[in-house]
Parts: structure tokens; C-alpha cells; sequence
């Protein structure tokens, strides 16, 4: 299964690098894209030394990891999105006569490998963080396990996004709240939101689990909210959760799809 | 049975209808094609109400997402470039309105396509210009998206966090002279970049680099005010800054409204004169492969 999935990342990269001028391009842009929400940051922290608390570098630190988080995800997962255009031009039914998955089709349909731009930004980002804030490195563990985390969180969320589609057919972009409004969410310290917005996305939707929970004992930081100390440790099992969810919504958004019978 | 269909067509369809004696042949002919093609622009995106309304949901997520940013930022810096709180919040949900309507992500120009297929061929040789009928097209897609995917966000901001209003009828009229230009100007600059396509055969290239200029130096991210020294400066005097800085500067009050809608009809002016120029050039460009 995951043979196939790189064949076919490899079959659209090599699709891709038939066209090597744009391919620079478009993996320059997408450098250049993703530094946006960077400069949004800085602008932020040219007028204030700090953001409900968190110094520039915290800041950095949050965003970087979340972004990796979400621009690897970007990169491997989002193609899903695509879905939405399979299912009104009757392609999809080409995909589930295949053997292979549909999901693992679907997630390297297109696949764009210049989107790596993107990753390389997020782990510049969060490098300088980690080597401008003097981090407690018996708790440096916990950096790569957020990442990981918040990339089975992001990825179940996209998954839940081509799951809605099956009945949402014509409007792909409220799918796109979910997935890069989650993004826009994990950019800032929580401690910006209101605390019933934070609830939410602790108890019901586990998002905080991305990078403000883990984040805050990398940083060695209490919670402004209060939560208790464990709360940092739950983000695996949470995103496990999550995935198991988003993959009975894909389940049954299979099982349910009517093909237009073109 | 031809003539019935011919007298029920339009009034000035003829050469003998009352309406050409009376009028003159330009004002008979000219206004009434862009007015309609408004109204078709309209009525084309009005048949997507679900995608448009999807897109308000979108929009109105972002503007929560993002209203809270700056409330922390102006509750750090109290008084920060002239706003307070509310202006700020303001400031978020207005310019989320402002996506649609202006496109601020790019796109909304069928050209790029048009040129790619070569119907642009078509497009240059109808009896009317090519810019002034996209522009008459583009105005009625923006004020559709305005009524629909501007509203929402604003309701909603002002539902959880309120915000601040015009008030009296001068500041909302001010306001909407500078969100027409303003539209005028997005138009202008994504003519241009469609336009662009004519000589590089990809969009992709372009339409990126324009959505990372409008989003940035417009204002939708940050008020222009708290940019830095000379980024400052450079975004205040760009293009971008008369589609959403000004516009919304007039909606809030904060800005003289002469010199404002005089600095936002330059650039409207400028844009559509080198559109103009554009339109011209690729007349030129143009090469008709037959059937």
C-alpha cells in the first residue's frame, strides 16, 4: 500500500519535472506564499513585545510547529480536496475500480511535489525558535511527537473534509474552513482566543492538541486557561481518536457515494 | 413571425425604431450593452448562491479567527494607529467582506482560459471593447458577491463581537464611491494579470505572485498603519492599499475623503489606461490558427 502510494507520488512528480521552468517556479512561490503568515508575525511584533504573554519567539515556535505540521499534510493529504471534482465529473468511479484504496489514490492525486517549498519554510521557521529560546532539553522529546501528532490531526481533518463531500457536493470551500481556518487557529498562542472558543477546540474538536498543549510543556509554560498538567501528554491519543473518526466518515461516505452515471 | 421576434428584441435593435431618432446612435447603443452585461455578470454568479455561500462561511471563520489577533494586539497597544478595539474588529470583518467582491485572491476573469483555448480571437474582433465589457461583467459579479458574501461576515462580526457602524448617510455614501473605485482598481490589476498570459502561457507563475501582493500590501492581513518605517510608506503609495486600506478607511471615518478618492481614482485611471494599452497590444499578439 504505501509501495503503490510513492509510484504514484513518483508518476506525478515525473508528470511535473516535464515542465522544469514552472516547477522552479511554483516551488519558489510557494516559499515565498507561506513566508506571508511569518511577516504577518513580525509586522504584529514590531508594534508589541508581546502577544497575550507569548514573547515573538514563542510565537515563532507555535507557528513553526503547527506549520509543519500542516504544510507536510499540504504536501501529502490534501490532494483530497479533489474529490469534490471527482464526484460531479464522475470520475471517482474510475478510482474505486482500481486495487488500490481510494484514499491512497486520492491523497497523491496530482501530487505537487514543488509544495516542498512549503515544508522547508515551516522547518526553517521552527528551527530559529528552537535555537532562539533557551528550551529545556530534558523536554525537547515532545517537539517531534506534536509534529507527528499534528500531522495524523491534519490529516484526519482533510480526510473528514473528502468525507463531507460526498453529501456537501457543491461547496468544497466549507471543507476549507476546517482544514486551513485549523492552520490559521494553531498559528497564535491560544491564550489569544476566548476561553469558550478554546473549550471547543480542547474538548470537542481536539485541535488544541496540534501544538498549544505539547507547545506549552516544550516551552515549560502553565496553561493560561488552567488545564491540568496531564493535558499536555494526550495529543497521541487524541489524534489517534480523531483518525479512527475521520476514517468511518470516509467509510461511509464510500459506501454511500451514488455515481452520476456518466 | 420574424418581424414580431425583431420588434420584441430590443428597442433600439432597428435602424427605424423610435428610440435611434431620439437618441443619439452612441448613447443608444453603447450604455444600454454595458448595463445589460452587468446585469448578466450578476445573474451568472447569482446560479452559484451555494458555492457563494460556502465561500461567506469561509470568510466569516478567517474574520473570527483573525479579529482575535488583533484584539490582542490593540489590547497590548491600546490606540494603536488610530484605531481602538472596535475599529480594529471593524477592520477584520470588513476586509473579509472585501474577498469576494474584489477577488482578492486573483481570479474571477474568464480571459486566462479564453487565450489558452484561443476564443480570445472571438472576444477581439465583437464590435465593442474587450475591457470595458470584462469590467461591465466583473461589476456585476462584485456587486452579487458584495450583496452575498459580503453581508454575512459582517453580521457575524458584529453578532459576536460588535462593530462600529457609519454614522449618517454622508460617511456610508463616501464609503461606497471608494468600494466602487476600489472594485474599478481590483479589476484593473487582475485585467492585467490576465492579460499577462498572452506572453507567458502560464498563469500559475503570475496568479500566485499577485494573490502574495494584493493579500499583503492591500491591508487584508494588517491595517497598512502598522507596517514598519518604508514598508509602510511603500504600501501606502501602491495600488493594493486604494482597494481594501481606503475604502475601509472611509467606511471607519479615519481618512480625509477628498484626497482619498482622488489618490483611489489615480490608480483606478492608471490601471485601466494601461489595460487599455494591454488590450491594444495583444490585439497585435494575436494569431488566428484557422479551424
Amino acid at each position: 500500500m504505501v509501495r503503490t502510494y510513492f509510484l504514484l507520488l513518483w508518476t506525478w512528480t515525473r508528470a511535473a519535472a516535464a515542465y522544469p521552468a514552472s516547477f522552479a517556479l511554483m516551488t519558489l512561490l510557494g516559499f515565498v506564499t507561506a513566508g506571508i503568515d511569518v511577516a504577518v508575525i513580525l509586522i504584529v511584533f514590531a508594534n508589541t513585545t508581546t502577544l497575550a504573554g507569548f514573547s515573538r519567539e514563542e510565537v515563532l515556535f507555535l507557528y513553526g510547529a503547527a506549520s509543519l505540521s500542516f504544510t507536510i499534510c499540504d504536501t501529502f493529504v490534501s490532494n483530497i480536496d479533489r474529490i469534490s471534482q471527482h464526484i460531479k465529473a464522475g470520475t471517482l468511479d474510475t478510482f474505486l475500480i482500481r486495487p488500490v484504496g481510494a484514499w491512497i489514490q486520492l491523497t497523491a492525486d496530482r501530487f505537487n511535489a514543488n509544495r516542498v517549498g512549503r515544508i522547508i519554510q515551516s522547518a526553517l521557521v521552527l528551527g530559529y525558535a528552537i535555537a532562539a529560546l533557551d528550551l529545556d532539553w530534558r523536554r525537547a522529546w515532545m517537539i517531534p511527537v506534536m509534529v507527528v501528532t499534528g500531522v495524523v490531526i491534519f490529516a484526519a481533518l482533510w480526510t473528514f473534509g473528502g468525507a463531507m463531500q460526498f453529501v456537501l457536493t457543491d461547496a468544497p470551500e466549507v471543507a476549507n474552513a476546517f482544514t486551513y481556518g485549523t492552520q490559521q487557529l494553531s498559528q497564535y498562542p491560544f491564550s489569544i482566543y476566548a476561553r469558550d472558543l478554546v473549550k471547543g477546540v480542547t474538548y470537542v474538536l481536539p485541535l488544541a492538541f496540534i501544538n498549544w498543549q505539547p507547545g506549552l510543556y516544550a516551552l515549560s509554560r502553565d496553561d493560561p486557561f488552567g488545564t491540568p498538567e496531564f493535558m499536555r501528554f494526550l495529543g497521541p491519543a487524541a489524534a489517534l481518536v480523531l483518525a479512527l473518526l475521520a476514517a468511518l466518515a470516509w467509510r461511509q461516505g464510500i459506501r454511500h457515494y451514488r455515481s452520476t452515471g456518466s | 413571425m420574424h418581424n414580431s421576434m425583431l420588434s420584441q428584441r430590443h428597442p433600439c435593435a432597428g435602424t427605424d425604431t423610435a428610440c435611434h431618432r431620439v437618441l443619439t446612435p452612441w448613447r443608444c447603443k453603447t450604455i444600454p450593452l454595458y448595463a445589460l452585461l452587468v446585469r448578466y455578470g450578476f445573474r451568472k454568479h447569482a446560479t452559484y448562491v451555494g458555492a457563494a455561500l460556502a465561500g461567506a462561511f469561509t470568510n466569516s471563520v478567517f474574520g473570527i479567527l483573525r479579529a482575535y489577533i488583533l484584539i490582542a494586539l490593540w489590547q497590548a497597544r491600546p490606540g494603536l494607529a488610530g484605531y481602538d478595539v472596535a475599529d480594529a474588529v471593524t477592520f477584520c470583518f470588513i476586509t473579509q467582506a472585501f474577498i469576494g467582491p474584489m477577488q482578492l485572491f486573483g481570479g474571477g476573469l474568464g480571459i486566462p482560459e479564453r487565450i489558452r483555448s484561443g476564443d480570445i480571437a472571438l472576444d477581439l474582433v465583437r464590435p465593442a471593447s474587450l475591457q470595458l465589457w470584462t469590467l461591465a461583467e466583473d461589476l456585476g459579479r462584485g456587486a452579487y458577491l458584495f450583496l452575498v458574501r459580503g453581508i454575512p461576515p459582517m453580521l457575524i462580526g458584529a453578532a459576536l463581537f460588535g462593530i462600529v457602524f457609519p454614522t449618517g448617510p454622508g460617511r456610508w455614501l463616501t464609503f461606497l464611491a471608494g468600494f466602487a473605485i476600489a472594485l474599478v482598481i481590483s479589476f484593473g490589476w487582475r485585467y492585467l494579470v490576465a492579460l499577462s498570459v498572452c506572453w507567458l502561457l502560464d498563469d500559475r507563475g503570475v496568479a500566485v505572485l499577485s494573490m502574495v501582493l494584493t493579500t499583503f500590501f492591500s491591508g487584508m492581513m494588517l491595517p497598512l498603519h502598522i507596517f514598519p518605517g518604508w514598508l509602510g510608506d511603500l504600501a501606502k503609495a501602491l495600488p493594493w492599499a486604494a482597494m481594501v486600506q481606503l475604502p475601509t478607511d472611509l467606511y471607519l471615518g479615519k481618512a480625509p475623503v477628498l484626497d482619498t478618492l482622488a489618490f483611489q481614482a489615480f490608480w483606478a485611471v492608471v490601471l485601466l489606461g494601461l489595460g487599455t494599452l494591454g488590450t491594444r497590444a495583444i490585439r497585435h499578439k494575436v494569431v488566428i490558427q484557422g479551424g
